[in-house]
């Protein structure tokens, strides 16, 4: 039975379910609906939610251990000989692939169930009788292959009977559990609500389970990626050089020198203009200028990364070449190319201005009236107000709003791989350029490289440390900020 | 009007120095230096926000002057005779769209005639003007409508992308002289039959229904498909993340007790607001590629990568609206016997309902933009050639996705790719500002407030 078949056939039920035990529950109060502990609608629901919840636990479990528990059973008939030859995944592909040929050819006709169980390398060229239904494959077919490929089908098919069996099995034994104890005295909507509240926390876990995915992916692979290379050389390395056929140097300084250079420069340019541009709205602006000018800046923060990174590698780029580079308007040859530490940096500034304007103003309207009222009435300008008052008590805030822009800037992905450069280097020319954390991990997890290699690995601890660093900026601007709210409430 | 001003006439002499510097009507030059740097604090303002403004402006223009040529394509209208016996021939020679070449460059060398432009180029040379793939474009007319063969069919073919680029102002004859795809001399050509009317610059619909095209066919690359790509995202993004979002936030908001478990929940959820965007790609392939043995590059990876990623915005936006229900909403439910479970489904829920629809849309356009994930679970580096067949191909096929389509084309070698990146932008900004007007629209018609 097919999965779609499956999970039809148990919303089936559980609709049976439902009307059945909607039924049963009235019979038994002589269809007066006062005599019922519940609305009857519970006493469905009941059913209903007892034949699809166990089902759709077992057939959720039954997917992630099926692929297991076979792939362990099929690679066990695999010689040492062919595992030497290659690898134990790409054998194990090959016969997935054969597997599903043969699946093919059985629902193509072309073979009869017991042929593809019986056919032997010796006397057929499954290769082309598999590419007669369309199914190509890459090398001839080894007995031994074709043998797993054989075993993979029949215990797939076991299994997938099996699975048919428990998981509609499950639900017809739930429904009919609930459906005999619905009466009129069963208490239906506590019993309801209890799943319905169980559903509604492990929708809120899986907040939780996202972050232990993430670093149960990180961490593993970053171990793995230590076992290949050493961690010392990883995170003192001066030299950034991979090379996919081996004797790489993977030194992650280069790598972190660039992101903080550029995330610095883009500080640079969004901390000054949306703090002064925050501090204009939020403090001189008539309400009509706030009204135009705040949702325009914010229209920046809407515009995804990707134009912006394009609006780096087309426009800005060039723009900055045609001013340092050669020949160019300051008659300075600072500039080689377009993609530079200082054009990455200008865009990822231009994207943060909204995000360091929009935040500060929050902040310095958090600060209380009274204080600016105070400052005014002993006669000072508004801005010395500004300057004296209202920044000093909203400096905690602020930080921590820079904090946050930063570790916006150090995560940022598109802009820097577009606009960046792709060369590792460490140098103090803003105008080179250069390569980040993340850009590389973009380019050593898009390429052909295979997973197990350390060059592919590597982007996996530099994934850990950008997590690890952007985390901690994150909890520590949350801590300033939080712990300066409460001066105020 | 004050005590000093009317005393000055009686001290003329004597102590004038010094009540001038006490006068009101006469700023002394501590104010006067206090008032300046008010102005310049205050225009320090101004030019910021008139910084960001022109930062809008200039990212805008940029997008529009660069992007808006990319709907306008240049054709050539060419009459071609469909003999019978020739296309019987190429049908069945194995190389058939040589052939169909053969057919083309007749009728273009006829067509010139007929507008009186001569020219010695061979034929073959003066194909370079289409694009390569003009004659898949003749075939596969063919092929659909066999009644016509025998007929003379005047087709609008695709000039190529060098051609293109020239009409467009973005190829100059001095860029040509070591280019191997064309010559001066062709444009000259192109120059006549520009005059002419056979090369003509129209509306090109098949940027945005068309699919992408290879390295060498810029001309024809579309975005169509990558869009149905994005909708097949969308469509699992929306179906997953609203509903986990709405039931946890339900929970955080209305059942939660305070205890370690939920003060988890809550970290955890305000913590992955703020991860970058490429740790979730990181995660969805580690996870569900490597893991889980999902598809690379299917609609459904990335769905589920985004959902993960929109989720903590959601929450974070329903939890507000349902916090906007006053309390005696909930009072009132459970005053009249509802219990709290019904309290908050029959009457919380539908009050908020605006609110969290609204804060989804906002999620959604977010998701739409994202495109760093999608780089990891590969959804790049392939051309994203065929429209799904099924509902099933259609999440499980290797697609790209709109971000992950303009990423692409920027990083081709081909300037003539960069018009169709800026274009491609310009229908994901359309997307993008249709869904937040939606929103903004929503939010202002139902949105209560007590």
């Amino acid at each position: 039975m097919s999965l779609p078949l499956i999970v039809l056939v148990i919303l089936a039920l559980a609709a049976a379910g439902f009307v059945l035990g909607r039924g049963r529950a009235m019979a038994s109060a002589g269809g007066d609906i006062r005599l019922l502990h519940s609305l009857p609608g519970y006493y469905g629901w009941n059913v209903a939610l007892a034949a699809m919840i166990p089902a759709f636990l077992a057939l959720v479990l039954w997917l992630a251990i099926q692929p297991v528990v076979i792939n362990g059973q099929v690679s066990s008939m695999i010689s040492q000989a062919s595992i030497d030859q290659s690898s134990l995944d790409l054998v194990m592909s090959d016969v997935r692939r054969v597997a599903e040929g043969l699946d093919t050819a059985v629902a193509a006709g072309a073979l009869t169930s017991e042929q593809a169980g019986s056919i032997r390398t010796e006397f057929t060229d499954v290769r082309d009788r598999l590419g007669q239904v369309g199914v190509a494959l890459g090398s001839d077919v080894t007995s031994e292959t074709l043998h797993a490929a054989q075993r993979y089908r029949e215990l797939s098919g076991l299994g997938d009977l099996g699975r048919a069996i428990v998981v509609l099995g499950l639900a017809v034994l739930g429904a009919a559990w609930a459906w005999q104890r619905s009466n009129k005295d069963f208490r239906a909507r506590n019993s309801v609500e209890r799943v319905v509240r169980w559903i509604l926390i492990a929708a809120a876990s899986i907040a939780v389970l996202t972050t232990v995915g993430i670093a149960l992916s990180l961490i593993f692979n970053t171990v793995e990626f230590f076992r290949l290379y050493p961690a010392a050389d990883f995170f003192f390395g001066l030299t950034w050089s991979p090379s996919f056929g081996g004797g790489s140097e993977l030194g992650i300084v280069p790598l972190i020198w660039a992101t903080l250079y550029i995330s610095l420069i883009a500080l640079a340019v969004s901390v000054p203009v949306g703090l002064f541009a925050a501090i204009y709205l939020s403090e001189y602006a008539t309400p009509a200028v706030r009204a135009v000018a705040k949702p325009l800046l914010e229209v920046l923060a809407g515009i995804p990364t990707i134009v912006y990174g394009l609006f780096a590698l087309l426009t800005v780029g060039p723009l900055l070449v045609d001013v340092f580079g050669n020949g160019g308007l300051l008659g300075v040859n600072w500039m080689a190319g377009g993609t530079a530490v200082m054009t990455a940096g200008l865009v990822m500034g231009i994207m943060l201005i909204p995000f360091v304007s929009s935040l500060s103003d929050d902040i310095i309207n958090a600060v209380p009236q009274a204080m600016r009222d105070g400052s005014l009435g002993l006669g000072a300008t508004h801005s010395e107000t500004v300057k004296q008052v209202i920044l000093p008590a909203a400096l905690p805030g602020i930080v921590g709003a820079i904090l946050l822009a930063a570790s916006r800037a150090i995560g940022e992905t598109m802009i820097v791989v577009l606009g960046a450069g792709a060369a590792a280097k460490l140098s103090l020319n803003p105008f080179e350029a250069m390569t980040t954390v993340t850009a590389k991990i973009v380019s050593q997890l898009t390429g052909d490289a295979d997973f197990a290699s350390p060059e592919a690995l590597v982007a996996f601890s530099l994934g850990m440390t950008l997590f690890v660093v952007t985390l901690g900026l994150n909890i520590f601007a949350l801590y300033i900020v939080r712990k300066y709210r409460e001066q105020y409430e | 009007m004050t005590d000093t001003a009317m005393s000055y006439p009686a001290g003329k002499e004597a102590g004038q120095a010094v009540r001038k510097k006490t006068s009101l009507l006469e700023v002394d030059a501590l104010t006067r230096r206090r008032n300046a740097a008010e102005s310049r604090f205050k225009i320090y303002g101004i030019v910021a926000i008139l910084i960001g403004l022109f930062f809008l402006v200039a990212l805008l223009y940029a997008i529009f002057s660069n992007g808006l040529t990319a709907f306008n394509q240049t054709f050539v209208s060419v009459p071609v005779t469909l003999e019978k016996s020739a296309v019987e021939q190429a049908e069945a020679s194995i190389v058939k769209t040589s052939r169909y070449n053969a057919m083309i460059d007749q009728a273009l060398v006829a067509e010139l005639g007929r507008a009186g432009i001569s020219t010695d180029m061979k034929p073959a040379d003066l194909r370079k003007i289409l694009s390569s793939g003009a004659a898949a474009q003749v075939r596969s007319f063919v092929l659909a409508n066999p009644g016509r063969i025998g007929e003379t069919v005047t087709f609008e073919l695709l000039a190529s992308s060098r051609v293109d680029g020239y009409l467009k102002g973005r190829v100059t004859r001095e860029a040509l002289v070591n280019d191997k795809n064309l010559d001066a001399a062709h444009l000259d050509l192109v120059d006549q039959m520009a005059d002419k009317g056979v090369v003509e610059k129209r509306f090109n619909m098949d940027f945005i229904t068309g699919s992408d095209a290879s390295d060498s066919r810029p001309e024809q690359a579309g975005i169509g498909v990558s869009m149905i790509g994005s909708l097949y995202m969308m469509l699992v993004v929306l179906f997953l993340s609203l509903p986990i979002g709405v039931a946890a936030s339900i929970y955080l908001e209305e059942f939660a007790p305070k205890n370690r478990f939920t003060d988890l929940i809550e970290v955890n959820i305000s913590n992955l607001a703020a991860v970058p965007s490429i740790v979730f790609g990181i995660l969805g392939l580690a996870a569900f590629i490597q893991f889980a043995h999902l598809p690379q590059s299917a609609p459904i990876v990335g769905g589920l990568v985004l959902t993960l990623m929109t989720l903590p915005t959601i929450i974070i936006s329903t939890r507000a609206s349902l916090k906007a229900v006053p309390p005696s909403i909930r009072d009132a439910a459970l005053g009249v016997g509802a219990s709290k479970m019904q309290s908050v489904f029959h009457h919380v829920l539908p009050l908020a309902a605006p609110g969290i629809l609204t804060g989804t849309i906002i999620g959604l356009a977010q998701a739409l933009g994202e495109t760093a994930p999608l780089l990891l679970i590969g959804m790049v580096g392939f051309i994203a050639s065929n429209y799904p067949g099924s509902l099933a191909s259609g999440f499980l096929d290797p697609n790209s996705a709109m971000p992950a389509q303009i990423y692409e084309w920027a990083k081709r070698a081909d300037p003539a790719f960069y018009e169709r990146a800026w274009g491609g932008i310009i229908v994901l900004l359309l997307f993008l500002m249709t869904m937040n007007i939606v929103a903004i629209i929503l939010r202002r018609r139902f949105e209560r407030r007590w």
